[in-house]
């Protein structure tokens, strides 16, 4: 039996809603509180819940060496989870074992100092991440060599662009060496080619046998690094899967009805108002709800939503994502000229915006649909990368009478011309 | 690395009432205090004039303003010795324990960012704040002698005492800020009460009087103030005025213990919510 690394038995964390909403109480709040708790006994409204589970009975074990996913919409608590495991804050309920020095990265350059320079930095930010000096000095070229920052190392890195700043923050956080190493999303920011970096350091750490748990939104990320995943949604551990299962779980997730979804009231973030989304459905070309378009068909993406008083420039889009997160398009309901004026103002009341996604465009496979509601440069009022997931056929596509999966995304017919040029015997 | 090899293993769990100090905890991580120490002074004077004259200029300009004021036209008695070397040997020790007061009190706020994205003992930052202000108050403490020298004075073959009285008042200060860094993190109101707090502190502490004129059945209550202890100290240690250490002192480094050891206890009893109020 490999042993474990770390294990975690019904952890819970809850958070007075006071909590979330005034960061800090003044002295005269809490003194009022308490008195009033006193005269009143102390449960004074028990009809409104004054807090929130954000994680609750969460158990798994993570065996040494593996490489755990984690995945879950944003609010899902996976962060909660992370900063639990890492004891930035205490869990409200359960307990958890952690089995050797465990190294945390839910942010790169934490305790960065822009007046300091990069060499001052290294230093600060390994003692933060729990190195020792010596440890640190033994590292310190590698640490620079991997930031290509060798130049620059006795300037402030308030001077540094931004890509330089965070190769030198990955760069420590990549040279320390714990047992076991908690990263939340430190990919998602940063240029492709940070990301590329940091992704094949990654997979080094998990080549050599250490424990690590790795949450991210990247699903091709989570494909490539992580052997299983858990899906974490509402605070509850949904599912521990092989990932590639893991993965189509949860992109399918938040459908209450195949090739539809429905937001429900508490699903909608109170700042979207004045607009408030409905509804999002797959239709075929008769208009049917469907959850499979066959890709040599045209298809319909309709989004439903309403607006509770007139907005300026609103526009509604989607976006087209792979399973594997890959982005295949964007796409906006005022993209054209002519209905960008028409519709400079829409009114309060209902809408439906609905596009054309044609024939002969999209490659087999799962896709998933997001939209975005938002007036440029002003505000993005409402914004769900997952909205809705469906799948792609292929049947009778150009090119199946070869049945070998076809690379990429999209599968257009294409018009070829063949020339027979002269042979030159 | 090696060292850590062993299957250590942390037990994560909500704790409830008294925790535990773990100062052992403190003891793995000591080699950040010195980090965070030394971060504190690379960047306190950066994007200043004067820099580092600022440690001088605080302590030295007060002592011009008390010399004038108390010294001269008030004519507050300096037990014998010339009223600006009197009030600056006071001076110095309260600097530092005012401005360590005051950083650290602020320092779990503006670390917020580290609170919230990784684990090391808290206590760190406010104790780091205090023991950047060693580093002024040597600054200080050359311009003291050089003072000294100045007036034409020999320090008294007590002098070595001296690092005693320094300690207790980093203690008091460590004490004082762990209470307050604790504090801000749940009600803000401490950035409101600081500046009273130093104020009505500095006044009843002996610092532009000597404390021979407060009277005498006064005196114990007097001596509850460790800084009372710090400064009657360094006056006796340095000068040989005022009065040589005894039970008032005593009292002082018992109120000053007492301080620390209710600081950490408070604080590592709010710690667990700071990541979630800070």
């Amino acid at each position: 039996m490999t042993p474990i690394a770390i294990r975690v038995k019904n952890i819970g964390k809850e958070y007075r809603l006071g909590q979330l909403m005034n960061t800090y109480r003044t002295l005269r709040e809490s003194i009022t509180e308490r008195v009033r708790n006193n005269k009143q006994g102390i449960e004074i409204d028990s009809t409104i819940p004054n807090s929130i589970w954000a994680l609750r009975n969460v158990t798994f074990d993570v065996n040494q060496g593996q490489v755990l996913g984690v995945v879950g919409r944003n609010g899902a608590g996976k962060s909660t989870l992370l900063k639990i495991l890492s004891r930035v804050t205490e869990p409200s309920e359960g307990s958890a074992e952690i089995h050797g020095r465990i190294g945390s990265l839910l942010e790169v350059g934490t305790g960065f100092h822009p007046e300091l320079t990069g060499r001052e930095n290294i230093f600060l930010n390994g003692a933060i991440l729990g190195m020792r000096k010596t440890e640190i000095e033994s590292k310190f070229d590698e640490i620079v060599d991997f930031a290509e920052v060798e130049q620059f190392i006795d300037t402030p890195v308030k001077r540094y662009s931004s890509g330089m700043y965070l190769r030198l923050a990955f760069a420590v956080a990549a040279h320390l060496e714990p047992e076991i190493l908690i990263v939340d999303e430190v990919l998602a920011v940063g240029d492709a080619e940070f990301q590329r970096k940091c992704l094949g350091k990654m997979s080094d750490v998990a080549k050599q046998g250490r424990t690590v748990m790795f949450v991210s939104h990247n699903m091709s990320a989570i494909l490539r690094l992580t052997e299983e995943t858990l899906v974490i949604d509402h605070g509850q551990l949904l599912l521990r899967a092989p990932s590639q299962e893991a993965v189509d779980f949860y992109l399918s997730r938040g459908l209450t009805q195949e090739g539809q979804r429905r937001w429900l009231a508490d699903e909608i973030p109170a700042k979207s108002a004045p607009f408030k989304p409905v509804a999002i459905r797959l239709l075929d070309k008769k208009g049917k709800v469907i959850d499979t378009v066959r890709s040599t068909e045209e298809s319909f993406i309709e989004f439903e939503y309403s607006l509770a008083k007139a907005v300026k420039g609103l526009r509604v889009g989607i976006y087209l994502i792979t399973a594997r997160g890959e982005f295949v398009f964007t796409s906006f309901d005022t993209d054209d000229e002519e209905s960008f004026i028409a519709l400079s103002q829409r009114n309060s009341g209902n809408y439906i915006s609905r596009v054309r996604i044609p024939a002969n465009l999209l490659n087999g496979g799962r896709f998933v649909a997001g939209v975005n509601a938002s007036s440029y440069r002003i505000k993005t009022y409402f914004h769900d990368e997952q909205a809705l997931a469906f799948n792609v056929d292929v049947s009778g596509a150009p090119g199946t009478q070869w049945p070998e999966p076809r690379m990429g995304p999209i599968r257009p017919a294409l018009k070829w011309e063949i020339k027979t040029l002269d042979h030159a015997n | 690395m090696q060292k850590s090899l062993d299957t250590r293993v942390t037990l994560i769990k909500p704790s409830f009432g008294w925790a535990a100090l773990n100062l052992r905890d403190l003891w793995v991580y000591r080699e950040l205090i010195l980090f965070m120490t030394w971060r504190d002074l690379k960047v306190r004077y950066k994007q200043t004039l004067l820099g580092a004259s600022w440690a001088v200029l605080q302590p030295f300009l007060t002592m011009v303003v008390f010399s004038i004021f108390f010294g001269n036209l008030a004519k507050v008695p300096s037990d014998g010795v010339p009223y600006p070397i009197f009030s600056y040997t006071a001076l110095i020790p309260w600097t530092l324990f005012s401005k360590a007061l005051h950083d650290a009190s602020h320092s779990l706020v503006s670390n917020r960012h580290m609170i919230t994205k990784i684990y090391f003992p808290r206590m760190i930052l406010p104790l780091a704040s205090v023991l950047a202000g060693v580093v002024d108050f040597l600054i200080a403490f050359v311009v003291l002698i050089a003072m000294m020298i100045f007036y034409g004075m020999a320090p008294t073959s007590n002098i070595w005492t001296l690092p005693l009285f320094l300690i207790l008042a980093l203690i008091t200060a460590a004490g004082v800020g762990l209470w307050l860094s604790a504090l801000n993190v749940l009600y803000r109101d401490i950035n409101y009460v600081l500046p009273f707090l130093t104020q009505f502190w500095m006044f009843l502490t002996p610092i532009a009087y000597p404390s021979s004129m407060v009277p005498q059945k006064f005196q114990v209550l007097y001596a509850l103030n460790p800084m009372t202890g710090v400064v009657e100290g360094f006056r006796w240690a340095l000068l040989g005025s005022g009065q040589a250490p005894g039970l008032q002192t005593l009292i002082s480094a018992l109120v000053a213990v007492i301080l620390l050891v209710t600081g950490l206890v408070y604080f590592r009893r709010t710690e667990r919510q700071f990541a979630d109020m800070v």
